[in-house]
């Protein structure tokens, strides 16, 4: 790697003014992804700023009335070990456990590995599925994204020069809800998704009111599937209505053949994971009063 | 000595360098520190194949830090001549090739240039300013490929050997060769049932968790120091020697600890070019690969197309059988194709056998051996054709490989009869394990079975001990210890000696400091530097019957020794007690051994593997692995079972998961742990273990070669079980999801 | 010229303090700068897990970890597991099952597990597995070190009633 100088601002406003100053400049979490990157020479930088001693990016805060703010610097093992948020956001735990393995756990943030923006990135089809939205803060100020939103092509996302992601915010779990993402790799751990179903579905009276699909790995980005989820809300909940939103996330999805699967195969393996989601998710939030 | 109860052999003590190994201090190669080190980098090539028409270095020479740069151009000017290097004739040419191109780059990753300077990061950044001319050229990637008339040649100067002659022709397939014996098409024609198939392996790399490295210094008396991590101190110290043109007296190696090998770390790669930058900057020069460069610029083992036939009589007997074994050799000829040819049907007793081998070049990174190399391939093949005629029979699969098992007298196809062995035993004793019986308990599950056979070899080993007044022992050996190999030396030497385990002090030591050792590879060294061991105490037990002779006044004749007590009529000294009175009785006693030992006795080995397969994603789950293993005699049980887990977990990620997935253009996608895929703790069940002893009676304590025949069978019975789990017969490594998925689905096309 | 960066950390629970360049990683600085070459480098992309250390209490691959990024920060390697001459529970249990052969990775699985029962005292065989997953071993196919790691937690749980 070349030569790089290290920052460690301690508020948002000064990583905005280093990152305006440095426009090649990049924003240090977990560097789980950053420093492979730099040390493969995909990516380059004269400045690292490292993001984990500003507090609004390492907050973890829950309340059941507001949600959750999760900090884009928050790394995932904090996730898995608070109890309120586990509790209430079951499926983001289990996410936050499945993104490399302990080690990386101890580092990585959900944010992070939003803004990586990696087509296969295992945090933002559930994201996308619980309807998150992107707190982001830049020289012209703060805006709102949806998750669905960031993402715009294999390793680009909406920032613009000088702004960081912030936090991710969480609406809080609805009764009746459930979530859940399912990925396909080949071993058991520390793998990239070869394909990802993230699903959440709010069940009313034996129907669905509303479920959100997204996949992992099929698309350029992360992609929100948004027709499985309208042809769900109001349809049973049974193996028919599953199966149709499966096909739909099948057809929708838009895979290439690399050295982790072909695209015929990750096609077939939207349908399975979505349809092995959306079961995982109603029978979450049947448990759930 | 005799087969009897032991008191060292057979016991489990701790290692000599436990303490070291957990806590730390243990120093492997890349720990090396000296003054004024610096630090080296290698340019490799990306592409697959181009002539290589300038190097300008340079720009990196003057990059602050930098103190020197080296290309193919510094080795010394020699005329070109065959060398052997430990595995057969080879052009120097070749030799040096791999580790530094000349002309052409013949593999992505193949090593141009190095550079040293002030630290890794500043040589890193002025490698990537010198300036390569490449013409490229197109790339040949399989053997089948690199076969026909109009592939692209990667030597110019390489002609066929065909049938042990010379035939002149300029093509990719460095040998042909072929084992026969009986009638083949007369063994098929008595055949009731005929099986033909086909099967491919794709690259895989021995995955050693330490990466390579070197340090060398040029001394300023001539010598050449060189300390690093490696399977054969006296190989990195004849290759260096060779390719540096100097007298092999100039060179010490020093073995370092070493991180795993597998047999990719007996081929040299860094000690010469650090050797180079050393004589150039006056400083000792460390060398240590990224994982990527061990990837590409390492040896990894043979891709594969492999035939095979086999025939069989309705009573279950194989008639005929015969393989054809395309393997790749990559860069450089050597496959070891040849070892594959001689195992394949090594576990059978067959009259009519024909083999054909072939070394096939091409642009991928010059092979080195992998654990019983060319042999796993070759079983992939065999068992799985030998497991589809007994289904076609209705026999148990291992009752038709115990109606066709190997036994003293069997001849193989390449001409040794077998002297004792254990296959027989070895099925017997994976038919009587709980686990053959065991009800497999859900769909989707499917049991397979396979064996497989290792030679093991011999070769040179030396040993000396000198006694200690105190009545310890100090081992000195030259096997660099991978899996606790001086502690199962030691073992065999304190036996011999009549002393506890832990009162031998081994220490692995340079080339300057003990005799001519072999590779620590081949399943030898337990078993030939033991046997130096054994050797060695036995002359030390010679001279202190002597000298306890003297103390009594009595004929040397008259002294015994059994189990570390001397006799003589009615006098008796422990080896304790005589140890300390050495001075008086002459001064210190140092014994020797040298061996260069042929009793070798092969090993059987066979797994038994339960599996599940997801039909919906073609996931493989290991649900329970048994590895049987004839082990002759387990000198420490402890790491016979730690051998067989091992090479079996290894066999497993071979066949489910592990593959250098290349590029059209010659480039390995994966290069990185990520993306190849070896088994984590959480991919695998426990490994039981079930170790034969058929003793061997060529070795002192009966004991075979145990490191490598486990690493056989795995992907065989893999995929016998998964033909029953999923009812599709894979015919291609590694058999992953999406592999298993394609098979599921054109089945039910 | 580049100025290298003045980092402040406890290490082994000592207080150390180096200098080094904002590229280097933290493992990089406890081999080359602080001669700890305990913990080892063996793919330098988080892939392998040789080069675990505990950072303030969390187990991480420390060459994904900047030395800069170790300021003010505590952490634990395995030259620090050993109390004095004795031996940590888990580094006799793995002498004593075997449970090394090359011994390259050993370091790294001995800091994770031991922060496995610091933090659970009685994991079974499938959690064990689970936390020890990001620590490849090529040696040993892991057998023996489950049993090592079993045996070490029942050793420290009768210590500990």
């Amino acid at each position: 790697m070349k030569w790089f100088d290290y920052a460690a601002p301690v508020s948002v406003g000064e990583a905005v003014g280093l990152l305006t100053a440095h426009p090649s400049a990049r924003l240090l979490a977990g560097g789980t992804d950053l420093l492979v990157q730099l040390r493969a020479g995909r990516k380059e930088t004269d400045l690292v700023v490292d993001a984990k001693r500003i507090p609004a990016l390492n907050v973890l805060d829950y309340a059941p009335a507001g949600g959750l703010t999760l900090g884009s610097a928050v790394p995932c093992y904090r996730i898995y070990r608070d109890e309120a948020v586990a509790r209430a956001y079951p499926a983001l735990a289990e996410v936050a456990s499945l993104i490399g393995g302990t080690q990386i756990q101890g580092r990585a943030s959900i944010g992070g590995n939003l803004c990586n923006a990696a087509p296969s990135a295992d945090s933002v089809p559930l994201l996308i599925a619980l309807g998150a939205t992107c707190r982001v803060v830049g020289p012209r100020g703060s805006r709102e994204v949806a998750v669905e939103d960031f993402c715009t092509a294999p390793g680009r996302t909406v920032l613009q020069p000088g702004e960081l992601l912030v936090s991710l915010h969480l609406p809080p779990p609805a009764p009746h809800s459930g979530a859940r993402y399912l990925r396909f790799i080949p071993r058991n751990e520390m793998d990239i998704a070869v394909a990802g179903a993230g699903v959440e579905v709010i069940l009313e009276n034996g129907r669905f009111r509303s479920a959100r699909v997204a996949l992992a790995a099929v698309a350029p980005t992360p992609l929100y599937v948004r027709e499985a989820g309208e042809a769900l809300t109001g349809s049973p909940v049974d193996e028919g209505s599953i199966a149709a939103a499966a096909e739909i996330a099948r057809k929708s999805a838009r895979p290439i053949t690399d050295m982790r699967g072909t695209a015929d195969y990750r096609s077939h393996l939207c349908a399975v994971l979505t349809r092995r989601a959306l079961e995982a998710a109603v029978a979450r939030a049947r448990e759930r009063n | 000595m005799k087969a009897q109860e032991y008191t060292v052999v057979g016991t489990r003590p701790i290692r000599h360098d436990g303490a070291d190994k957990v806590t730390g201090r243990a120093l492997y190669g890349a720990d090396f520190q000296m003054a004024g080190m610096l630090y080296g980098y290698i340019l490799r090539s990306p592409h697959a194949h181009a002539r290589i028409r300038r190097i300008d270095t340079s720009k990196a020479e003057q990059f602050p830090g930098v103190k020197a740069v080296v290309t193919a151009d510094d080795f010394p000017e020699v005329a070109d001549r065959m060398v052997d290097l430990g595995e057969g004739d080879t052009p120097l040419s070749y030799a040096r090739g791999n580790v530094l191109a000349k002309g052409k780059a013949l593999y992505k990753g193949h090593a141009l240039a190095a550079v040293a300077a002030t630290s890794v990061h500043v040589a890193e950044e002025a490698a990537g300013l010198i300036e390569v001319d490449y013409e490229v050229l197109p790339c040949v990637l399989t053997a089948p490929e690199a076969m026909r008339d109009n592939a692209p040649i990667v030597h110019d100067d390489l002609t066929t050997k065909e049938f042990g002659e010379q035939t002149g022709r300029v093509s990719n397939v460095a040998e042909h060769f072929r084992y026969a014996m009986g009638d083949i098409e007369a063994g098929f024609a008595q055949a009731d049932v005929i099986v033909e198939r086909e099967f491919h392996t794709a690259t895989v790399h021995q995955g050693y968790i330490e990466p390579h490295n070197a340090t060398a210094l040029w001394n300023n008396d001539g010598r050449i120091l060189v300390w690093c991590s490696t399977q054969g101190s006296f190989v990195v110290r004849d290759v260096t020697a060779c390719l540096l043109d100097v007298p092999v007296s100039r060179v010490r190696v020093t073995p370092m600890e070493i991180g795993g090998g597998f047999g990719g770390k007996i081929p040299v790669y860094l000690e010469p070019v650090a050797a180079l930058l050393s004589k150039k900057t006056g400083k000792p020069v460390k060398i240590v690969m990224s994982r990527k460069d061990v990837f590409e610029g390492s040896g990894p083992t043979p891709g594969s197309y492999i035939k095979v036939k086999i025939g069989a009589r309705k009573d279950g007997r194989i008639t005929a059988a015969q393989g054809y074994l395309a393997y790749e050799a990559g860069a450089y000829p050597g496959a070891m194709v040849a070892p594959g040819a001689m195992c394949i049907f090594a576990a059978y007793d067959i009259s009519n056998v024909v083999i054909d081998g072939f070394d096939v070049v091409l642009n991928k990174p010059s092979t080195a051996a992998y654990r019983a190399p060319g042999a796993t391939n070759a079983a992939f093949a065999a068992e799985s054709v030998v497991d589809e005629i007994a289904e076609k029979l209705g026999m148990d699969p291992l009752d038709f490989r115990l109606k066709n098992a190997a036994k003293e007298g069997t001849r193989r196809a390449d001409g040794p009869k077998y002297r004792r062995v254990g296959c027989v035993e070895v099925i017997e004793a994976m038919k009587d394990h709980p686990h053959y019986s065991a009800p497999l308990g859900g769909p989707h599950r499917g049991r397979g079975v396979a064996i497989g056979f290792w030679f093991n070899v011999g070769m040179p080993s030396s040993c000396t001990i000198s006694v200690s007044a105190d009545g310890t022992v100090n081992l000195v050996e030259g096997s660099t210890d991978i899996g606790g190999t001086r502690t199962s030396i030691a073992m065999q030497a304190a036996e011999v000696l009549g002393i506890t385990a832990e009162a031998v002090r081994p220490t692995v030591v340079d080339t300057d400091s003990v005799g001519f050792t072999a590779v620590t590879g081949g399943s030898r060294t337990t078993f030939a530097t033991g046997w130096a061991a054994y050797e060695a105490a036995q002359d030390v037990l010679r001279q202190m019957k002597e000298r306890a002779a003297k103390i009594w006044e009595a004929e040397a004749a008259s002294v015994v020794v059994e189990r570390g007590v001397f006799r003589s009529g009615d006098k008796s000294m422990t080896f304790q007690e005589l140890a300390g009175r050495l001075d008086q009785t002459g001064g210190p006693v140092v014994g020797r051994g040298a061996v260069n030992p042929r009793g070798v006795g092969g090993s059987f080995s066979g797994c038994i593997a339960d599996v599940e397969v997801d039909p919906e994603t073609g996931k493989v789950t290991i649900l329970r692995f048994t590895s049987v293993q004839d082990a002759g005699k387990a000198i420490h049980p402890s790491y016979v079972e730690g051998q067989m887990q091992g090479g079996s977990v290894q066999g497993i990620g071979w066949a489910l998961n592990e593959e250098y997935y290349m590029s059209d253009a010659g480039s390995m996608m994966n290069s990185s742990l990520l993306d190849y895929r070896m088994p984590t703790a959480l991919d695998l069940p426990m490994i039981d273990t079930a170790i034969v002893e058929v003793p061997n009676p060529g070795h002192p304590f009966g004991a075979r070669g145990v490191g490598e025949a486990n690493i056989i069978p795995p992907p065989g019975a893999i995929a016998n079980a998964i033909y029953r789990a999923a009812g599709v017969r894979m015919n291609r490594l590694p058999m992953n999801p999406p592999a298993i998925m394609q098979a599921i689905w054109s089945q039910r096309d | 010229m580049h100025a290298k960066v003045r980092v402040q950390s406890t290490i082994n629970g000592e207080p150390q303090e180096f200098l080094c360049e904002p590229r280097q990683s933290l493992l990089e600085c406890l081999r080359d700068i602080l001669g700890l070459t305990g913990t080892k480098e063996g793919c330098n992309d988080g892939n392998c897990g040789a080069c675990t250390v505990l950072l303030d209490g969390r187990v991480v691959t420390s060459c994904l970890v900047l030395g800069v990024e170790a300021e003010g920060c505590e952490i634990t390697t395995v030259e620090g597991l050993a109390k004095g001459n004795e031996l940590h529970p888990l580094q006799r249990s793995f002498l004593e099952n075997a449970a090394l052969q090359c011994g390259i990775c050993t370091p790294g699985f001995l800091v994770a597990a031991k922060a496995l029962l610091d933090q659970q005292p009685n994991p079974s065989e499938d959690e064990i597995r689970l936390w020890l997953a990001n620590n490849l071993c090529r040696c040993t196919g892991y057998d023996k070190i489950i049993r090592a790691v079993k045996q070490a937690a029942i050793e420290m749980q009768e210590v500990n009633t």
